[in-house]
């Protein structure tokens, strides 16, 4: 058996935080990217269109996390599709963080008065316009603090890629526990490096919320 | 004998002071009408009496007994003391009945057909006993606040206070309550309180207290008193709510 | 080719999945929503020191992986002579989880109450504990009742993780049938969809719940 001293334990915790963060930014990116399209789309008013995105927000939603990475991960490989563990965790916390993205962001156009689209559109401002200098600043400006603050679920949500075998920070502390027998002193340190990453976020996004609540 | 007795109160939030030495002694059926300006001090002196604000110097009793905002204190100062609010503050997840019900059964620890039948005797009281099983949102402000008043009087309070009762009442409605009280007045309960209807003060109360900067400026019979004011400030509050 | 029928056979497997899973849920919503209100109220009411512990608990559980705390629980107490079965690491760890989120989200609701309704009680003589039972919960509830409903229901799904310490839940159910049959989409696919189910179902039940304690939202 090898030996893991103290820094030992820590180097290796720590090599394995840069790929937390990593698949982090990776499916926060993807989230955002998707869950803005969605939203765009949602604009249309269509009803079709609508009726489809609500069902893609209750599906993910609705279901575990953990249950969408095994559907990437052991499903797609069944039916033939050959993934790897890193794609099948980025590609269902795309997933997950566009469903709640989309649901977060129609929260906060919805906060916007009905009236800002009828007094845009009776100025004879297009629709795209209306968009781009009434209604997006003003839901931006509402929305950044709820979507900072999900930013955390979605690093805590990286630590599920650790069941399909994507080593990140917490596979690395499974596999140090199991070759140290000190769940005690690991498990605390994984726990305080998630922690170290997550509470900044949430105090900024406690933050931006009562800059954004006094401004009003 | 005395009913509330208050003797050189003075009271700060922080370093402001809001009570400068207030002398007040109400006797048993009295009914008191405090006027003055907004920031005088008339809420913070009604929410002394009662032991909501924590006065720091001199006394208060209320029927012989010291007023102090001790948790136990406060609850025996409950059975006599009965207050009114301008926000009604009725519990809006029950019905009239139970709002009215609600300290006799818990506090009062009566039984429910007791508290029932003293419920439906207080409303019928506030012309409101067919409103027993309405929820409080359903009334109308007017009506709210009556059943506010048959809530305080269910607990058969020794004094009601009543901090501007009728201020956030639409104009239409203030005249429903007003009769209330003074229905209550002829039935010789202590009123005191805080109001702006000067007309009310002088026909229906028996003394007016003038406060004015923390302190009790001037004070007398109403009719005497708003007939012929002493001092200059109240003069000047007169002239500017007539 | 997908082979549904495939699974068929295995509905035995699945049913004691199912019901572990929803008697965990029912017992950690009903135990994490007392504690998160006992929280709420303390971080609300409370004194400054009892305030911070309160606060303490709550940012460590809201800014860590669930499936951490799990393992912490799990394999990290025992380490310090604390045993527990799979089955009770995993309802303290939900009820703890739950616990803090819901704390955060009762506050608010605690702290939308009106000033006035807590004095017009204390008026009436009601004791803090009674003015807390009969007055303030109910409307302060009301206020929150969506996102505690959501909050639960995450917490539901999230329980899937409990399969990794090898609670026999629904995952377990999902993977055990998955490497008897080699069928891993089919047998996922109709797991999801059972959770699914209990999301909806849950979601069901609170509404069910809200519109019994609420009833004066309705009424006339
Ligand atoms: N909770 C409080 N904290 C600090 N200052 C207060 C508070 N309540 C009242 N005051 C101040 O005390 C003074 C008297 O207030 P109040 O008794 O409400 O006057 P009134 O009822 O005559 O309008 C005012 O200057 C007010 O700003
Ligand atoms: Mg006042």
């Amino acid at each position: 058996m090898i030996e893991f001293s103290n820094y030992d334990i820590l180097r290796n915790l720590l090599f394995a935080t840069q790929w937390t963060i990593l698949l982090s930014l990776a499916a926060f990116i993807g989230g955002t990217t998707v869950a803005l399209t969605l939203t765009a789309l949602r604009l249309t008013r269509n009803p079709t269109i609508q009726r489809i995105v609500k069902v893609y927000v209750e599906l993910f939603q609705g279901t575990p996390l953990l249950m969408q990475m095994f559907l990437c991960f052991f499903g797609l490989s069944m039916l033939g599709y050959e993934i790897s563990a890193w794609g099948a965790a980025i590609l269902s916390l795309t997933f997950f963080t566009s469903a709640f993205l989309v649901e977060i962001w129609r929260g906060c156009i919805d906060t916007l008065p009905k009236g800002q689209w009828e007094a845009s559109r009776c100025l004879g401002l297009s629709f795209l316009q209306t968009l781009r200098f009434i209604i997006l600043p003003q839901a931006i400006r509402v929305a950044t603090a709820p979507t900072v603050g999900f930013s955390v679920q979605v690093i805590k949500g990286t630590a599920l890629a650790s069941v399909i075998g994507f080593v990140e920070l917490t596979k690395v502390g499974t596999m140090l526990n199991n070759a140290t027998f000190e769940p005690f002193k690991i498990f605390t340190l994984v726990a305080l490096i998630y922690f170290v990453l997550c509470y900044p976020l949430s105090l900024y996004s406690k933050h931006l919320e009562k800059k954004f609540n006094v401004s009003r | 004998m005395s009913l509330v007795n208050l003797h050189q109160v003075h009271k700060y939030y922080g370093d402001h002071h809001v009570l400068k030495g207030i002398d007040l002694d109400i006797k048993a059926g009295e009914v008191v009408s405090i006027i003055g300006k907004s920031g005088s001090g008339k809420s913070t002196l009604l929410r002394c009496i009662n032991g909501l604000e924590q006065y720091q110097q001199g006394g208060i009793t209320v029927d012989g007994k010291e007023v102090t905002t001790d948790d136990i204190q406060m609850r025996r100062l409950a059975l006599s003391v009965g207050m009114i609010f301008q926000n009604f503050n009725l519990f809006p997840h029950m019905t009239v009945g139970e709002n009215v019900m609600l300290a006799p059964t818990i506090v009062l620890k009566k039984s429910k057909a007791e508290a029932e039948a003293t419920a439906r005797a207080m409303l019928e009281k506030v012309g409101l006993a067919e409103k027993f099983d309405s929820f409080p949102e359903k009334l109308s402000g007017g009506q709210q606040q009556r059943v506010a008043i048959a809530r305080a009087l269910a607990m058969s309070p020794k004094v009601l206070l009543c901090d501007e009762i009728t201020s956030a009442l639409d104009p239409e409605l203030v005249g429903e309550v007003l009769k209330v009280l003074e229905q209550l007045a002829k039935e010789g309960i202590t009123l005191v309180l805080v109001t702006h209807e000067m007309n009310f003060a002088r026909d229906v109360g028996s003394r007016v207290v003038f406060m004015h900067q923390g302190k009790v400026w001037e004070q007398g019979d109403s009719k005497t008193l708003l007939s012929n004011p002493q001092t200059d400030e109240l003069k000047q509050f007169i002239g500017a709510v007539l | 080719m997908l082979y549904f029928s495939d699974l068929l056979q295995y509905s035995d497997v699945f049913l004691s999945g199912l019901k572990t899973t929803v008697e965990l849920t029912v017992l950690t919503t009903i135990l994490g929503v007392a504690l998160g209100t006992v929280c709420a109220t303390v971080r609300q009411y409370g004194n400054r020191a009892s305030q911070r512990v309160v606060s303490v608990y709550v940012e460590l559980i809201r800014n860590t992986p669930f499936i951490v705390q799990l393992f912490f629980i799990f394999f990290g107490l025992p380490a310090l002579g604390m045993m527990l079965s799979p089955w009770q690491a995993s309802m303290i760890a939900l009820t703890i989880n739950l616990g803090a989120y819901s704390a955060e989200i009762i506050r608010a609701g605690l702290a939308s109450i009106s000033k006035g309704q807590m004095e017009a009680a204390k008026v009436l003589g009601l004791n803090f504990r009674q003015t807390l039972t009969r007055v303030i919960f109910i409307p302060a509830f009301e206020k929150i009742y969506p996102a505690l409903t959501s909050q639960c229901i995450i917490v539901m799904l999230g329980s899937a993780v409990i399969s990794q310490i090898s609670v026999q839940d629904l995952t377990y159910a999902a993977n055990l049938v998955q490497s008897r049959n080699f069928r891993a989409f089919e047998s996922y696919f109709v797991t999801a969809l059972m959770y699914l189910g209990l999301s909806i179902l849950l979601r069901f039940a609170f509404n069910a719940l809200g519109k019994r304690l609420f009833a004066y939202r309705t009424a006339n």
